[in-house]
């Protein structure tokens, strides 16, 4: 089946496949929004934990999908990995620190003899929240605005900035991303909350900060979208290869491919939707709609930068060096093999699906939280 | 190529990366075994429904989570470090590597972090025999993503089902089954999984006999014992099975990592096996001055090396020296020789992406003919990664062939402790089933001793094996084709330096708060479900 596809079909197939893990994450990074305000939200100590607890269900999947997203990219397009990983360094690295210590957090956060005490623990989580957001959110607006980082003919590659990859975090553009994604994430942890937990104080507090947070995502997110449609972007000569600056080249990207442009901007109304159903209804849904609205907005986000004749992760050191779908790709043969085991994803979206239906299917409540005589675990 | 390379900057990124590996892998053989423990004990909850057997699983099951976080927290390193300080090494096998990491997120991470949410929460929420599968389905999780991930470390070891594409300047994958499917793979995956489960038991016999010594808990920790120690005398059985199946594996790919792991200098027929011993003398000092005997002390067993090798008492085993220095009676290439071809390849190589830039077509393609000729491959592309220890000074190359040579103490050392101590356990094993099924378990008190002591020895011996893997494979990333120093991403020294002490320092502190967590949860005892 995918053995007779040309290798060009086999990395757009796969791009679309990273795009979708990478659309999810974002999506799944309320958990990190929602770690940002745990004692902002929570006032008492059994409000602090029905939040985490709402959250520390969920987590793993966030971590997941992190990790698959890691590994779908070497697997695919290893020469971004390789490039990015290795001359990225500080991005990544601190990424990877948040990411360790939430990984513990929830699990011994309220254990007794835990060593650092339950406040250190949430101070992780919060840590986490705000780098893991803003830094995954400048990481991939590079995607647009490029680094400098060269490749050598032996396909070496090598970043040419002493700062291996802070500098991304110093660049407005990236940083408006970055903030746009933490924004995002607390907006989509507060709409969670609101249908995961049954506390009248919780949703309160939670419809209040909503308006204040979703107004600050709208800021950056736009920020970032009229800067995006407006700069110069990274073109390929389809037939010669060669990379060269195209004006207005995301915004032509977006009028070139109308099915993007629904995507897109079907995407921002369910988001903006989910926003008004939050603050202005008494429905639980607008987890939902926004939920649904981020993955689909994410995912034409992505397909601006890899499709359309465009380099998606552009060298500004040389542009000659970027790094395009096709020039960045695993063989034919890697990709074919990997795209039977993609056959497998909607299996795996089904288990989960059913695994997270029959986990939430009470929502939590205080009588839950300080059970002790029931067989539940609470973090 | 990479003659630049700050030696320094790749030794601390070695350095950083063991100091994740060998942390993750404290944590890791725990969670493997322990997944099949807690399923077995749930299985005969649900089929007895004894409410004595839920008790029995919740405490364990308790323990599983607090040391399943830290191994996932450990985990994300470990991938993101093939980037992040393996660079070209990422390019160089990402057509080959990345598959079995990408297939392990979509098909482990999921089943693994989907089930376990289940496992701990859905006790009131799903049915029973949902829950039970949910466990299954954990435990199994968990070893698919041990699958992968040691289908691509075989790989470095034997690196097998690809070709070298010029153009790329890469390897390719060429078969998909032959990578999943060859020897090196199934033996490493079976024997490291199962070296897993034998942790496992021992962990939970230490741990139940810890409870008879001090009287508490009588009932839970037999029941415990008898599980435990079932499972863990067919683990090691196992893990003496694949072990051995490993051992010819080495001799047939990785002869030089054999030859340090027995301290072989001179090869010989009917080489004998040390069951202990210690050196005279330094690693560099036994290669630069030959001597007729390297041990100061040792116990060899006559021929059994030649029988763990190639299973024939009699059979030629060859030892460092014939492998540096070529031995033509059996056949055996010199290093230098290797060397001199694998600059061949090298420079070939060169000259092809010379042509290529130049648009030289006809060098082009003279030179793309000799990267698809099965002769050429054979006598040069084999030795690759040999040529990076080329130098034109005679004097130099005659030097550079010994770094080629692992750390054989290490090397040594790490393997005789790992195989005595399999050893111990079958030992330890049945004698507690032994006594258990005689009933006098509880008074049996050196015996409990001995199982308690016998958790840091299980994880010493976990460790060990990976020493032997990883430093007896030295200086290899992948066999033969690609060294550390080849491989390293090329970042300042300082950077590495920075993120290993925040490593180090990170790693302690959790590994503090993980001890003591496990320990206060112990001494609670399951009474409480140990909650």
């Amino acid at each position: 089946m995918f053995e007779s596809l040309s290798h060009l079909a086999l990395q757009e197939y796969w791009w679309v496949l990273v795009s979708i893990l990478g659309a999810v994450l974002v999506f799944l990074l309320f958990v990190q929004g929602g770690q940002t305000m745990i004692s902002c939200l929570g006032k008492t100590e059994v409000e602090r934990t029905m939040i985490v607890n709402s959250l520390g269900r969920k987590w793993e999947f966030t971590f997941t999908t992190l990790v698959t997203f890691g590994g779908a990219f070497f697997a695919s397009f290893p020469l971004f990995y390789s490039t990015s990983f290795g001359g990225a360094y500080w991005v990544w690295m601190i990424i990877l620190f948040a990411f360790i210590i939430q990984a513990v957090s929830y699990e011994y956060r309220t254990r007794p003899n835990n060593f650092f005490g339950e406040r250190t623990y949430e101070k992780f989580l919060f840590v986490n929240g705000l780098i893991g957001t803003i830094f995954l959110g400048t990481a991939v607006a590079t995607f647009f605005s490029g680094s400098q980082f060269s490749v050598s003919e032996m396909n070496q590659s090598q970043w040419e900035v002493p700062a291996h990859g802070l500098e991304a975090a110093l660049n407005f553009f990236n940083l408006s991303l970055g903030l746009a994604v933490f924004f995002l994430a607390r907006v989509l942890a507060l709409l969670y909350f609101m249908n995961d937990i049954d506390d009248d104080t919780i949703i309160e507090r939670a419809k209040k900060r909503l308006v204040i947070n979703a107004g600050a995502f709208l800021v950056f997110f736009l920020t970032f979208v009229v800067w995006l449609m407006l700069r110069d972007g990274f073109a390929v000569n389809p037939d010669t290869g060669e990379v060269y600056m195209e004006p207005y080249k995301y915004f032509n990207n977006l009028i070139g491919m109308p099915v993007v442009l629904i995507m897109f901007l079907l995407g921002v109304v369910l988001v903006l939707w989910g926003i008004f159903v939050g603050i202005k209804s008494a429905s639980r849904k607008g987890i939902w709609y926004a939920g649904i609205g981020t993955v689909v907005t994410v995912l034409a986000l992505f397909f601006l930068a890899g499709f359309h004749n465009t380099a998606f992760y552009p060298s500004t050191y040389d542009l000659q060096n970027s790094l395009t779908i096709q020039n960045a790709s695993s063989s034919h043969y890697t990709l074919t093999a990997m795209s039977y085991v993609s056959l497998m994803i909607p299996f795996v979206i089904a288990y989960i699906w059913y695994a997270w239906r029959s986990i939430n299917v009470k929502r939590i409540d205080k009588e839950e939280m300080s059970a002790t005589d029931k067989d539940g675990h609470v973090y | 190529m990479v003659e630049n390379i700050d030696l320094s900057l790749v030794d601390w990124s070695r350095g950083q990366f063991a100091l994740t590996a060998m942390f993750h892998w404290i944590f890791v053989p725990l969670t493997l075994g322990l997944g099949y423990i807690v399923a077995i004990m749930e299985t005969i909850y649900v089929k007895t429904g004894n409410p004595e057997w839920k008790r029995i699983t919740k405490f364990w099951m308790n323990l599983f989570g607090i040391n399943f976080a830290i191994g996932v927290a450990t985990g994300i390193i470990l991938e993101f470090q093939f980037g992040t300080n393996w660079s070209n090494y990422s390019w160089f096998v990402g057509d080959i590597f990345g598959a079995p990491l990408a297939i392990e997120g979509i098909m482990a991470f999921f089943m693994e972090s989907t089930f376990i949410a289940v496992m701990f929460f859905g006790w009131d929420k799903v049915s029973r025999k949902f829950h039970l599968t949910s466990s299954w389905l954990t435990a199994i999780g968990a070893n698919l993503s041990a699958l992968w991930i040691l289908v691509a470390n075989a790989w470095m070891q034997n690196p097998v089902g690809m070709r070298f594409n010029p153009e790329t300047a890469r390897n390719e994958m060429e078969n998909f089954w032959e990578v999943l499917f060859s020897p090196t793979a199934v033996n490493k995956f079976l024997h490291t999984t199962t070296s897993g489960f034998v942790l496992a038991s021992i962990f939970v016999v230490g741990i139940s006999a810890w409870f008879l010594l001090h009287k508490r808990d009588q009932m839970f920790a037999k029941k415990s014992i008898v599980v435990g120690s079932i499972f863990g005398l067919i683990a090691t059985f196992m893990v003496i099975f694949t072990g051995d199946g490993a051992a010819k594996d080495i001799a047939k790919h990785q002869p030089m990592k054999l030859a340090s792991m027995e301290g072989l200098y001179q090869g010989e027929t009917g080489a004998p096996l040390m069951i202990y011993g210690f050196f005279s003398g330094s690693d560099e000092e036994r290669l630069k001055e030959p001597k007729e005997d390297n041990f100061a002390f040792n116990i060899p067993v006559p021929g059994m090396l030649s029988f763990l090798a190639n299973g024939d008492f009699d059979s030629y085993v060859p030892g460092i020296r014939d492998m540096l220095y070529g031995n033509d009676e059996h056949n055996i290439l010199s290093f230098e020789e290797r060397i001199k071809r694998g600059h061949v390849a090298q420079q070939t190589l060169k000259e092809f992406k010379d042509a290529e830039k130049n648009g030289n077509t006809t060098k082009y393609n003279s030179l793309k003919a000799k990267f698809n000729d099965k002769e050429w491959l054979n006598t040069y592309m084999k030795y690759f990664g040999y040529g990076t220890y080329y130098d034109p000074d005679p004097q130099k190359l005659k030097a550079n062939v010994l770094e080629l040579v692992p750390p054989v103490t290490i090397a040594f050392h790490s393997f005789h402790i790992m195989v005595g101590l399999g050893t111990l356990f079958v030992l330890v094993f049945l004698l507690l089933l032994f006594y258990t099924m005689k009933n006098k378990i509880e008074d049996t008190r050196w015996l409990l001793w001995v199982a308690l002591w016998s958790i840091p020895l299980a994880y010493l011996a976990q460790q060990t094996g990976w020493l032997v893997a990883e430093v007896g494979r030295q200086p290899w990333v992948i066999q033969d084709m690609m060294n550390t120093r080849m491989a390293v991403s090329q970042i300042g020294t300082g950077a590495v330096q920075t993120t290993f002490w925040l490593f180090a320092i990170t790693f302690v502190g959790l590994a503090i708060a993980e001890v003591k967590i496990m320990l206060t949860q112990i001494k609670k005892g399951p009474k409480e479900g140990g909650q």
